[in-house]
């Protein structure tokens, strides 16, 4: 075991850990963040993403003793005093989500790709995403919602009447 | 039901609500079961067969059951239950031989999940690795070894299904209509195919779990992912022989089911072991890989079509021969091969049909049901077949689609008459060939093939697709209303994604007269607190739960205003509601609040009348019967939803590599409740059905061992493999007996995707493609008339998936009569 120290979404956390834990394990089993969502546990589907150092990583892929001295944020931490974030606003207006198990990691994607570029493009949403698997939505209305919340939507996505 | 209400007059019917449960969802506080943690709860881990066919010599499990903190260890000598859903063919665990790659042989429950990984480790199984039978072709041949030597001893479904003893067959369907050998005579032309695809996983995002507690007395409870609890409930009491009410399944939020959650899978394995283990909640969760192989796909398909057409373009006679890979269990493929055997002609009339679906078995991961339910299949080969058919009678195929469609009148392959209310499959043929500007190239689009040097190609392909149901599918609903005028909807349809929380909620407000704020579905399920719905399947929620809603809400009404009628000295019929009051209609100032009624009501001398308001509504489906078991004739559908895709794509002739630019998406939704919804379906079924036609599917060596089991090397779309544009758009001829004229639309947009891409890229570049996925590759042979790289059996791991020449037959003659 190591004794690690580290904030998760601004709160200062003190804990041992054994060497083998994932971030993952640690941030669900550990501190009961159980938003952060395992899909494959092999940094494939990036389900587990979280911030590490406002940089996204796959937690699954990255131990937690790693994390020691870190700041790491995950869903948790979007919504702010009962509010949702503009962010999780798009997503809920453009139905951006379905059975949502990919949305937290979804989400922090999108979080970092609008640090690093307020005003994304379409292939530069889709680049920013590419790294998270959404079996259910077909990612169009996660694009949607990505480009209303950085104000470049022209206009709203609509199921044709023919 | 309420199928001609004027649009104008609807409030929350045809609009696009919010996500009920999206907040929960956003912020990561909505619970699955892969969430879920039980006081005292025990970790299971799954000893797994490396090979495809051998006979369990022996298993040593004394290593494991030393292992400190193991709670409990199983193997299938112990257990004496059988599954199926259908056909009764599954041990819990394997007993005797181990009939697929990745099969459970043995199990652990530990008190961590490292503990119960290393006790696993530790059992020692002895294998006489034998030959297995991989291609489903080979399994039917005379000589071919038996997946299930015992099959004449099975139980199974008789009103539905054929098992064939002594085969490798679990099922044949029969259909039989009209002459099929006259509609030949009378063709001028007979073309005949030959169209494949592989298995493919279903891939939810999150994996099967289960959390069971088998209490003393044989009190058990399951928390699972599955998608029908009711399902998982009678299929687990017909295993264990438990009243039904001794089981109670829960079911939390669900992350994707998509099909592969609607039976029963992990559930009667995790309650062996919370039994084994002195009653402790044992959870499993299987890993991404045990998704692949241990858990179920979808069937592989080889369909024939042979079609006989007359000078005009009319198809007179078609013979079909659909042969479906199970894999070791019959579990859903059975009633999907019954399914596609009766919708197997697609949207046209075939005044002649004659059609054969085998369902067999292979010592392959097992089949199961998935999104389409075979039509994503079939279609495949179906309208590729379309397409080659008008090109050898040298008739555009828009044209010889129009010609065949079904229309008012025209009668089914099992003797349904098609009427005005059935849906317009022609008007969703023609609004995607309008979508995609079909037949020609626009002035932007030559430009860019000069400026490229790549060929755009446009190609359309048509669908339907009805429940595949029994008869006697029911539902109910139950509707309470709270002491403040708000209500709660219990109902057992489960939410995976599809949004049938939002919808039912649109439904209730929009029936009771209330503010969607009003009323709460409830997301969670439970058969100890729920009311029955047969199974989260089919596309058919919205139609069946859609009208019980409605009915609950009469009957919930019913019972308001007989208390308020009492109250206000007014009759039934007099009286009007908002979403606060019941009134007299001619003196609105006469009235009393739902409030004031909800749990009952007191008059000032005592005397008391009404008592909680609750609403029963139940609805079971019309007009369905078992089909006739030699033709095949009887009423199989609830309803039909149509629909169409247009594509158009760009490929590279030199090296065979495309690019979707648009694709349009039409559905007969009959009413679409919340268009948005609807859009998430069109556009999320649309690139799950583009994953099946462009990338995935199992890829195994000779020895039958899988592959690819991940997603490094089965890839299935991201963002960034989603068409340019994207055109959704609905037809809504009213349902009759769909809630406010709906229908369902859940599967259908995944059919068709890979048929009206293929028939793009022959458009484009002459590419007679016969198997999906299409890869680059795919195509570049296709271009050069080279054979479709085949049946997915590969003699080089590494690398790509060309065939072993002596594993890749085709033999028309194969097929033997039982």
């Amino acid at each position: 075991m190591t004794r690690i120290s580290l904030t998760v979404n601004g709160k200062r956390y003190e804990r041992d850990v054994a060497e083998n834990r994932t971030l993952l394990r640690f941030l669900r089993e550990d501190l009961g963040l159980i938003g952060t969502k395992e899909g494959c546990g092999a940094g494939e589907c990036g389900a587990c993403t979280v911030l590490f150092d406002g940089l996204t990583v796959n937690s699954c892929m990255v131990l937690a003793v790693e994390a020691d001295g870190r700041a790491v944020e995950t869903i948790e931490g979007e919504a702010k005093d009962g509010k949702l974030s503009d962010l999780q606003e798009a997503f809920q207006k453009h139905h951006a989500v379905q059975c949502g198990f990919c949305t937290p990691g979804m989400i922090m994607s999108t979080r970092e790709l609008l640090h690093r570029t307020p005003k994304p493009t379409v292939a530069e949403i889709k680049e920013g995403i590419e790294g998270n698997f959404c079996r259910c939505t077909g990612y169009q209305q996660i694009v949607e919602a990505v480009l209303d919340v950085s104000g470049q939507l022209e206009k709203k996505g609509e199921l044709r009447h023919a | 039901m309420l199928e001609n209400q004027d649009p104008a007059t609807l409030k929350y019917v045809g609009k696009g609500a919010l996500r009920a449960e999206g907040v929960e969802k956003m912020t990561g506080q909505a619970v699955y079961a892969s969430d879920m943690v039980m006081p005292g709860m025990l970790y299971a881990q799954v000893k797994k067969s490396p090979h495809a066919r051998a006979k369990i010599l022996g298993i040593d499990v004394s290593k494991a059951e030393a292992l400190p903190g193991v709670r409990a260890v199983l193997v299938g000598s112990e257990l004496d239950y059988r599954l199926g859903l259908y056909v009764v063919d599954k041990d819990i665990l394997a007993k005797g031989e181990v009939r697929h790659y990745g099969e459970a042989v043995a199990a652990v429950a530990a008190d961590t999940l490292e503990i119960a990984k290393a006790a696993v480790d530790l059992i020692e199984v002895k294998y006489e690795v034998l030959p297995p039978i991989l291609n489903h072709m080979d399994a039917l041949k005379k000589d071919a070894p038996l997946v299930h030597p015992d099959l004449g001893t099975y139980d199974f479904v008789k009103a539905a299904f054929t098992p064939v003893p002594g085969t490798n067959i679990a099922n044949l369907t029969k259909l039989r209509k009209g002459d099929v050998e006259k509609g030949f005579a009378e063709s001028e032309w007979i073309i005949e195919r030959e169209y494949t695809n592989p298995s493919v996983q279903h891939v939810p995002m999150e994996t099967h779990v289960a959390i069971v507690q088998w209490k003393t007395g044989d009190d058990v409870t399951i928390w699972t992912s599955a998608q029908s609890p009711f399902t998982v409930r009678s299929l687990f009491c017909y295993a264990f022989k438990l009243p039904l009410n001794k089981v109670r399944v829960v079911i939390p939020h669900v992350g994707g089911g998509f099909g592969g959650k609607a039976g029963i899978h992990i559930e009667p394995l995790v309650a062996c072991l919370s039994r084994k283990a002195g009653g402790a909640p044992v959870k499993f969760q299987a890993t991404r890989e045990e998704e692949f192989s241990l858990l179920p796909c979808r069937s592989a398909l080889t369909y024939r079509i042979k079609t006989g057409v007359r000078s005009d373009g009319k198809i007179v006679a078609q013979k079909m021969s659909m042969y479906w890979d199970a894999g070791a269990y019959a579990d859903y493929a059975v009633n999907v091969t019954r399914a596609s055997g009766y919708s197997g002609a697609g949207p046209y009339e075939i005044p002649n049909a004659w059609l054969d679906a085998y369902t067999i078995y292979t010592n392959k991961p097992y089949g199961t049901a998935y999104r389409g339910f075979g039509h994503v299949e079939f279609f495949w080969g179906l309208e590729r077949h379309m397409e080659l058919v008008a090109q050898a009678i040298g008739m555009d195929s828009l044209e010889f689609r129009r010609k065949n469609a079904l229309r008012p009148g025209s009668v089914t392959l099992t003797g349904e008459v098609i009427s005005e209310n059935s849906g317009n499959v022609l008007k969703c043929i023609n609004e995607a060939a309008a979508s995609i500007g079909y037949g020609s190239l626009s002035a932007d689009e030559k430009a860019r093939e000069k400026e490229t040097g790549r060929k755009i190609g446009k190609g359309i392909a048509a669908l339907h697709k009805a429940p595949a149901m029994p008869p006697f599918t029911a539902t109910a609903v139950i509707i309470r209303m709270n002491s403040d005028g708000t209500v709660l909807v219990n109902l057992a349809l489960t939410e995976i994604g599809q949004g049938s929380v939002t919808a039912y909620s649109q439904i209730v407000a929009e029936r009771l007269k209330f503010r969607l704020d009003q009323v709460k579905v409830t997301v969670e399920k439970d058969t100890d607190r729920d009311p029955y719905d047969w199974q989260t399947v089919a596309s058919k929620g919205i139609i069946l739960t859609g009208n019980a809603c409605i009915l609950a809400c009469d009957d919930l009404l019913k019972g308001a205003y007989e208390t308020a009628g009492q109250i206000l000295r007014a009759q039934s019929c007099d009286l009007d509601h908002d979403d606060t009051r019941v009134f007299v209609r001619h003196h609105p100032e006469q009235g009393v609040t739902f409030a004031s009624i909800a749990v009952g009501y007191a008059y000032p001398d005592g005397n008391a009348i009404g008592g909680p308001l609750i609403g029963v509504g139940r609805y079971v489906a019309q007009g369905l019967s078992n089909l006739d078991k030699e033709t095949g004739q009887g009423y199989p559908a609830l309803d039909w939803t149509y629909g169409a895709h247009g594509i158009v794509v760009e490929v590279d002739p030199a090296t065979g590599e495309f690019r979707i630019l648009k694709i349009a998406s039409i559905f007969d939704v009959g009413k679409a409740i919340n268009p948005d919804l609807v859009r998430g379906q069109c556009i999320g079924g649309m690139v799950q059905g583009l994953g099946t036609a462009v990338c995935e599917g199992y890829i195994y060596d000779q020895e039958g061992h899988l592959l690819n089991p991940s997603f490094t090397d089965n890839k299935i779309p991201t963002s960034k493999d989603i068409p340019d544009e994207i055109d959704c758009a609905v037809v809504e001829t009213p349902q009759l007996d769909g809630p406010y004229g709906a229908r369902g639309v859940g599967e259908h947009p995944m059919i068709s995707v890979a048929p009206a891409l293929g028939n793009a890229i022959q458009h484009a570049v002459g590419a007679e493609l016969l198997h999906m996925p299409i890869r680059a590759e795919d195509v570049w042979r296709a271009m050069r008339n080279s054979g479709p790289i085949d049946n997915w059996i590969t003699k080089t791991p590494s690398g790509s998936c060309r065939s072993d020449p002596a594993a890749r037959r085709h033999d028309p003659d194969h097929a033997i009569t039982p």
